[in-house]
């Protein structure tokens, strides 16, 4: 374990990432990014700024998008975490990994995985019904290389896919 | 004969490493650990020039056990004298920059101090608590104010043309025109930001080998770098660069985290990890603003009688960062009286560096901005205009073309933006409180050719492996090699396998200057000829043999079996000639590189016709570009899939350039006041509406082998002019200085840069 200043102590808590419990001693600074990329090895999480300003840490806690970066991991304690690897793996994709694989929503891939887990988070939220309303609310996850209009076509194919389903 | 179907190259197959990508399986340069490692950072300078008198870290120290190193000018470990040494393959003239190498701070946030500690939040933390005392010096970092210490760089980079000699009589031309127009031009910097931070992880061997899996776009570079830097044999240093989250050209030059890193673990013998915050990405490397003038004279008719094009770039105290900026003003249109000027001055800032379409973004916004310009002068449409000035050949270097299907682009570009329905006069239309603007502009970018290797492996049942040292940094690279080799030896692409981004592999220059997919593609391609020449000597010891008389021209392979191109009934199964060998597998090398004889005569080039859609809110000055057409003519296009991102991210970039991105410099300290991604603004979804890209057809069999010309940075040219046109057509106001914010539509500065 890394030192810590001795007047300081770690808490512990209890997370269930990707459906498994983990039990972990955390320094109250720890940020649930720096937990999950550093301690757990979840690198499929990314860090793009450490300040809530790129969505590439977009993970989701009980169903809610949100910045890890911007969370201690001590404010979760009891949590249910879904990230990235918890989605789907390659060899059983999560339908929105495939149809940002098909239309190729992604080029580098370092912000790909912020993407998907907003975008899987927007379309449970309900609120998006439109490609403008996609547009407006996937704008916290920023994408360099530019892939928005595909990203956008991906989430609005899963979307549709989505009423579909309801409707029938 | 091959169906169409069966085709590789030319599919819009999904990425090969894809599936990696998007289940989080892919590892960044970040990503590699090893139990017990030691973490980095690092205190950069809050001033932007001046002299390191104190560093503390004693508080520091005492409330973080866990510090294994504090690293200063004062006791870092020694490295290369010799500039040479630091300097890697794309390291422009000067003194390179050596990270604590003295009491000098020569930019702002440069490192002064590095703490290695047993996490990365101890590291992080401590180094917060180190305190720097400095003599503060009074910076220069204002390009207006120094643009009379202009000079020419005194030596050239190498790989960059200088502007070429004047041709005719520019200023009398320029005198006698018809019409005449005139402008200066300003570009702020701008920052790459790719998503991934600058991160390096040295795996300390427990034979003292090194495994640096550094965020480069190019691990051979990187490789020799370290062992230039810190005299280690090469066999000591394996640099892997497996996935890289974008970089844009900051990832060309070694970055001081690698430096770091290496450093630390080779006085520790351990392993080290050191990532920089985001905040330090504005320190590294930067398209350089730079001040242009553009003068253009034409006849009666819109012909071009004169260009003059000067310029006046940033670049720091101690390197000549040099790109193309002018030339583009020589070639892009027929005129026979030329005069392109550029140089440099120096600030108190880091070097600039290679910035997607370095030169051509910021010296196309010039001129296409002119060129629109004068289009209203002589009162023709600015496309025609251009087709009126279109030039078949290179007037700069009197060279013909590989191919230009430029025409085809205006004409299928202006199709598919539906051009033809343009009012011509500024402000001329709108829809309720928005004005409408159409603009148009020309992009182009060289098509180059590098030294490149690569090695093919194909086993007897049927498995290929392709390895070379290249990159992937979001481009496509494993996916077009792995369709190159598949279909060069009829296998599915999806079940090639592409090994690159590491430095023990076949040898390939950087990821750059659009060229990967043309140079370590045509290698593949002649490795896969020379596997299909082996095969046929293996089949041509059968005397019996129906391959028996054929060349290699004549061969193809077909379903596991050599055959006859003709005859695709004649053939011999591989795995047969393999065995009749006593081989399970073979094995070639392939290269490419610059045909110094064909670039005699032959230049190359792509080319793009963009056509772009603001909508101009009137009262608030607040621009939306709701439409873009960019129609590119790149000579062959191996996945339309990738190819159209390729664009697309180009594209945005360029919107980006011409309405958001520009760090701020507070000239009074010499520091940017926005480095981070909250007030550096790159496009967000919300930005970014309709983009069309379409690729003409151009068969060019010059350019490279396999017919290819690239396309990382046609896809950001001419589109800030697009926009500033198109903003011109809405609003009637000429804004020649980026980016195009609200202030400066609502604001007086017609006619004026600044
Ligand atoms: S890393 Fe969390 S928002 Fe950027
Ligand atoms: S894919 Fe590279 S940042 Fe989005």
């Amino acid at each position: 374990m890394p030192s810590a200043p001795p007047s300081l102590r770690t808490i512990p808590i209890t997370l269930t990432i990707n459906g498994r419990r983990h039990d972990l001693d955390v320094a109250p600074w720890t940020s649930l990014l720096d937990l999950l990329r550093e301690d757990l090895k979840l690198c499929g999480t990314k860090k793009g700024c450490d300040h809530g300003q790129c969505g590439a840490c977009t993970v989701l806690v009980d169903g809610v998008r949100i910045n890890s970066c911007l969370s201690l991991a001590v404010m979760r304690d009891g949590a249910e975490i879904t990230t990235i690897e918890g989605l789907g793996t390659p060899e059983r994709l999560h339908p929105m990994q495939r149809a940002f694989m098909e239309h190729d929503a992604l080029q580098c891939g370092y912000c790909t995985p912020g993407q998907i887990c907003s975008a899987v988070g927007l379309v449970s939220e309900g609120h998006a019904h439109s490609r403008a309303e996609i547009r407006e609310l996937m704008s916290g996850n920023l994408c360099r290389c530019g892939a928005y209009t595909n990203i956008a076509d991906a989430v609005e194919d899963i979307l549709e896919q989505q009423q579909k389903a309801a409707a029938e | 004969m091959l169906t169409n179907e069966r085709r590789q190259v030319g599919r819009a197959m999904p990425r090969i490493d894809a599936p990696l990508k998007v289940t989080g399986r892919a590892a960044y340069a970040a990503e590699h650990s090893e139990p017990d490692m030691l973490h980095g950072a690092a205190v950069s300078a809050t001033i932007a020039r001046g002299r390191i008198l104190e560093i503390d870290s004693r508080a520091a120290k005492a409330a973080f056990p866990g510090i294994a190193a504090i690293y200063t000018h004062e006791n870092r470990p020694n490295a290369a004298w010799l500039d040479r040494s630091w300097q890697d393959e794309t390291a422009p003239p000067g003194h390179t920059y050596r990270p604590l190498q003295n009491d000098r701070v020569l930019f702002d946030g440069q490192p002064v101090a590095f703490v290695v500690a047993d996490s990365f939040e101890n590291a992080r933390d401590a180094a917060a608590m180190i305190t720097v005392r400095y003599e503060v010096e009074t910076p220069e970092t204002d390009l207006t104010t120094k643009l009379a210490e202009r000079y020419v760089p005194p030596k050239k980079r190498s790989g960059i043309s200088p502007p070429p000699d004047p041709r005719g009589q520019p200023e009398e031309a320029f005198k006698e025109a018809h019409f005449r127009i005139s402008g200066d031009y300003l570009i702020e910097n701008e920052h790459h930001n790719p998503m991934e931070l600058f991160a390096t992880t040295v795996l300390y061997g427990a034979d003292g080998v090194l495994a640096i899996h550094d965020k480069t776009q190019g691990s051979q570079n990187v490789q020799k770098f370290v062992c230039n830097v810190f005299s280690l044999s090469q066999d000591k240093v394996n640099v892997i660069n497996a996935y890289v989250g974008g970089a844009f050209g900051s990832g060309l030059r070694p970055r001081h985290q690698l430096f770091f890193a290496v450093m630390a673990s080779l006085d520790l013998k351990r392993s080290v990890k050191f990532e920089i915050a985001r905040s330090d990405m504005f320190y590294l490397s930067y398209r350089p603003a730079m001040y242009q003038t553009v003068s253009l004279g034409a006849d009666a008719q819109g012909r071009l009688t004169a260009v003059l094009h000067d310029t006046v770039q940033v670049t720091s105290r101690y390197e000549d960062y040099q790109e193309v900026v002018v030339n583009w003003s020589g070639l892009a249109y027929r005129c026979d009286n030329v005069a392109l000027t550029y140089a440099l001055t120096k600030l108190d800032a880091a070097t600039p560096g290679d910035m997607r379409a370095p030169g051509a973004a910021s010296g196309l916004f010039a001129l296409e901005s002119a060129m629109d310009e004068l289009s209203y002068e002589v009162g023709i449409d600015p496309l025609e205009l251009r087709r009126r000035n279109f030039v078949h050949f290179d007037q700069n270097e009197n060279k013909q073309l590989t191919s230009k299907a430029l025409r085809a682009c205006y004409r299928e570009g202006a199709a598919r933006f539906g051009w033809e329905r343009r009012q011509a006069k500024p402000r001329s239309m709108h829809e309720g409180h928005e004005l409408i603007g159409w603009g148009m502009a020309t992009g182009i970018w060289e098509a180059q050719l590098q030294s490149a290797k690569a090695r093919v492996r194909m086993s007897a049942n049927g498995q290929v492996i392709v390895q070379a040292a290249a990159s992937d940094i979001g481009t496509g690279t494993y996916t077009i090699l792995a369709q190159i080799a598949a279909e060069a030896l009829d296998v599915p692409a999806e079940d090639v396998s592409v090994q690159i981004g590491q430095s023990d592999l076949p040898e390939t220059s950087v990821e750059g200057g659009s060229w990967t997919a043309a140079s370590s593609g045509s290698a593949v391609d002649a490795a896969c000829l020379a596997i299909r020449q082996r095969l046929l000597d293996m089949a041509q010891k059968d005397d019996a043999s129906p391959l028996k008389d054929a060349t290699v021209e004549e061969v193809v392979i077909r379903d596991g079996h050599l055959r006859l191109d003709t005859d695709p009934r004649a053939g011999v199964a591989i795995s047969e000639l393999m065995a009749r060998a006593g081989e399970t597998a073979i094995e070639e090398e392939g290269k490419a590189g610059p045909d110094a004889k064909q670039m005699k005569s032959f230049a190359s080039y792509t080319h793009s016709a963009v056509f772009v859609e603001v909508r101009v809110d009137e009262e608030l000055g607040l621009a939306r570009v709701t439409r873009v057409v960019s129609a590119v003519a790149a000579g062959r296009i191996l996945n339309p899939k990738t190819a159209r991102s390729q664009i697309l991210g180009g594209v945005v970039m360029g919107l980006g350039m011409a309405l958001h991105e520009e760090s701020m410099i507070d000239h009074r300290s010499g520091r940017i006041m926005n480095h981070n991604l909250a007030e550096y603004h790159v496009p967000a979804h919300a930005d970014i509406q309709d983009i069309d890209v379409h690729f003409v057809q151009e068969f060019d069999d010059k350019a490279s082998p396999i017919g290819v010309k690239g396309l990382g940075e046609i896809g950001v040219c001419g589109v800030a002019a697009a926009v500033a046109n198109a903003i011109f057509h809405a609003t009637g106001k000429r804004i020649r200085h980026l980016p195009i914010t609200i202030d400066k539509i609502l604001g007086e500065t017609v006619g004026k840069a600044a």
